[in-house]
Order: structure tokens, then C-alpha cells, then sequence
């Protein structure tokens, strides 16, 4: 198999690009597809401060050296979460990244600085560890952005992602979520604005970036993510995809050329009416915002081994 | 060869030759949820695995559902 640019020898084949690509020709490939998605959508201005979520997995490192390579001043963070050995080695991939290649990296820890974990918010809430985990994040990440100046977020969520959540709300008919479906959300009163270079890439190709990069990434699946419905989704589409090359990109891609623009005036309306969080100032529609009545909800509680919970249901 | 499985982690010794796409077939895996990585670098779907190969087959699904 021969690169389709070069002629060189190819090291991976892209059906729904129906191009076959050697490690120089990949990674370029890689560049040009999120410098598109970043012009196609006006997602970073030059010289603006890009704060990069970083897990320690392909996607944010991949988008982290993208966006550096790119020329972007991209300062990474990431959240020690609590669930055992896997936030232990996301973390120490997240710092063997940055450190040798000498960029900013905050570092905010659940159990540390605010006294909880995810096993343990998952068990004292009774809800699947996928909700504490996310709300989590998105909270500490936006604060950490207003706080520090930063003109915009970015988040490593690719093409599969974007297919796997659309499909989703599709077949639940979850219009308001439909309406927020798209590659940038602007900043607007509380929270900052956040972008989604990889939507181009799929997972296949940021591993591959990776791969053919020496990023180190972790490889093993989150303990409290397996057999979540977000996963069957993903397996679903490839199933799809493996017989109809491009159908990802078409159903994510269409839906934002066509229908995502109907959904928005919904997904606006239930934006409003948002206020501060009395306890910290974060966005709410009650009177303290979710993540600080998780805090206190999870204080004193007794640590919960990673263990006892998995896949939200507690052993 | 040597085929080494993540999540969860395992080894298989499976004789050759055969391609990647064989492989894949024979594992029951699909090529667009995994890659296939000899040595320190990514092999395609039609490069021939040799019978003192080492290959691994890393999964690239992942995520939460948040």
C-alpha cells in the first residue's frame, strides 16, 4: 500500500477519505483537517490563549500538540478524578506531555483540593459515575478559564464523539441538547467559550496521530466508562461505518449544515434565566449550582474504592 | 506471531503469514474501532504479519458518557 501523496510506503489507510497515508503525509493530513475545522468555524483568533482539557488520552493529547504545532499558545489542565490506578496513569501521561516539552500544565486534584473523588460522588449520589465525572469537569475547567484570562477552551472531543452523542439525542429526541451540538459554543455571562478542533478526526486517526507522533497516551478505558451507552453507541456507528466509509462524518457534518440550526432557538431558551451560585459565583438555575451541592453532599463521606462501583452500579 | 489484546489485556500466538485485514477477520474485530501496530509503528490493512511477529491491537474507542 503506497502513500496516496508520495508514493512512500503507506502505514495507515483512511476508507472514507479513500487515501492511504505515510507517517509525514499523516500527520499533515492530521494539521490540515483541524486547522479547517478551526478556520470553517472561527474557532481561535491568532494570539489568543487557549486553555487545552487534558485527560492523558490520545484525543487531548493529540489536540494539545496539534494546536502547539499549529502555532496556537495552548496551556493545558488536567483533573486528578479519583478513580485508582487509571486518574494515577492519566495524570502522569498528561505530565510526561508537558513536561519535556516544556509547557504550562494546571493541575487540579477532586480528592485534595475539594475533598471528594468520583467513586465516592457516584456512590453518594446514586447516579452513574459518567454524571459526577462530567459536571465535575466542565465546572473546574470553566472556572480555571475565567479565572485565568483564557480566551477560549478547547476540548478533545472528535469526530466519533460528536456521531455518538448525536445519535443519541436523535434517538431520543432530546431537542434542547441537539441545539447545543455544535463545534463552538461562545462565551457568554459565566462560562467561557469552548471549541472542538478534532471534530474532523476520528478516534482511529487520533491514535494513529499519536502513534506515529511517540505521544504516550493511556490506552485502557476508563473502569467506570465500560459498557456505558455512549460506548455501544460508538461500537454501533462503526459497525455502520466499516460497510458505508463517511457515514460519521456525513451524519455529524449534515446535521449541522441542515438540522442543527432548527433545534437552537429551544436550546437557547432553556439557556436563560441562569444565576450565581451563591457559594461561588458559577452559573445556576437554583440558588448554589450543582458542583458545590455535590461538595457538600460527598463531604465526610467515606472513601469508595473504584471497586465497588462500576458502570454506575454499585456492588 | 504474537498478538497482543487490550481491555481486557491478553496474548494470542496465531500462526502466519496473513494480512492485517485477515486478521482483523479472523479476531472478529472491526478495523474502524482498532489499530494494529507492529514494532513501534502502525501497519495497514493489507501489510503481511509474519509468523515471528509481535503485533498489538490497541482499541481507539473511549470516553464517558458526559
Amino acid at each position: 500500500m503506497k502513500c496516496t501523496v508520495c508514493k512512500g510506503p503507506a502505514v495507515i489507510d483512511l476508507r472514507r477519505h479513500n487515501a492511504n497515508f505515510c507517517p509525514e503525509h499523516f500527520t499533515k493530513f492530521c494539521r490540515d483537517q483541524v486547522a479547517k475545522a478551526i478556520g470553517d468555524h472561527d474557532m481561535i483568533a491568532p494570539g489568543q490563549r487557549v486553555l487545552v482539557a487534558v485527560s492523558g488520552g490520545k484525543d487531548s493529547l493529540a489536540l494539545w500538540d496539534l494546536l502547539v504545532t499549529l502555532g496556537y499558545e495552548a496551556e493545558g489542565m488536567t483533573i486528578g478524578l479519583g478513580i485508582g490506578d487509571y486518574s494515577e496513569a492519566s495524570t502522569a501521561a498528561a505530565v510526561a506531555f508537558a513536561e519535556p516539552r516544556g509547557l504550562p500544565l494546571r493541575r487540579i486534584d477532586l480528592r485534595a483540593d475539594y475533598g471528594y473523588d468520583i467513586p465516592t460522588a457516584a456512590a453518594v449520589t446514586r447516579r452513574v459515575p459518567c454524571s459526577s465525572c462530567g459536571m465535575s469537569k466542565r465546572h473546574l475547567i470553566d472556572a480555571a478559564a475565567l479565572d485565568g484570562g483564557f480566551d477560549v477552551v478547547a476540548t478533545g472531543h472528535n469526530l466519533d464523539d460528536e456521531a455518538a452523542v448525536l445519535l443519541g439525542n436523535v434517538l431520543h429526541w432530546q431537542t434542547e441538547y441537539l441545539g447545543r451540538q455544535v463545534p463552538v459554543l461562545p462565551a457568554r455571562d459565566g462560562f467561557p467559550r469552548k471549541v472542538k478542533p478534532l471534530v474532523r478526526l476520528s478516534e482511529r486517526e487520533t491514535a494513529a496521530y499519536c502513534v506515529l507522533r511517540g505521544i504516550d497516551y493511556i490506552v485502557e478505558e476508563c473502569p467506570m466508562a465500560a459498557g456505558n451507552r455512549h460506548l455501544r453507541y460508538k461500537e454501533a456507528l462503526n459497525s455502520i461505518e466499516a460497510g458505508s466509509p463517511g457515514t460519521k462524518h456525513a451524519f455529524y457534518f449534515e446535521f449541522l449544515a441542515k438540522a442543527a440550526g432548527h433545534f437552537q432557538p429551544e436550546a437557547a431558551e432553556a439557556q436563560g434565566g441562569l444565576t450565581a451560585c451563591a457559594r461561588c459565583g458559577a452559573p445556576t438555575t437554583g440558588e448554589v449550582c450543582a458542583f458545590c451541592r455535590l461538595v457538600e453532599r460527598v463531604e465526610g463521606a467515606e472513601p469508595v474504592p473504584v471497586e465497588l462501583v462500576r458502570s454506575g452500579r454499585r456492588r | 506471531m504474537r498478538v497482543l489484546l487490550r481491555n481486557p489485556r491478553r496474548e494470542l500466538d496465531l500462526s502466519g503469514p496473513v494480512t492485517v485485514s485477515a486478521l482483523l477477520a479472523r479476531l472478529e474485530l472491526n478495523r474502524e474501532s482498532v489499530l494494529v501496530i507492529r514494532g513501534d509503528t502502525l501497519v495497514p490493512g493489507d501489510a503481511v504479519l509474519a509468523d515471528d511477529d509481535v503485533v498489538e491491537i490497541r482499541p481507539v474507542i473511549s470516553g464517558g458518557a458526559a
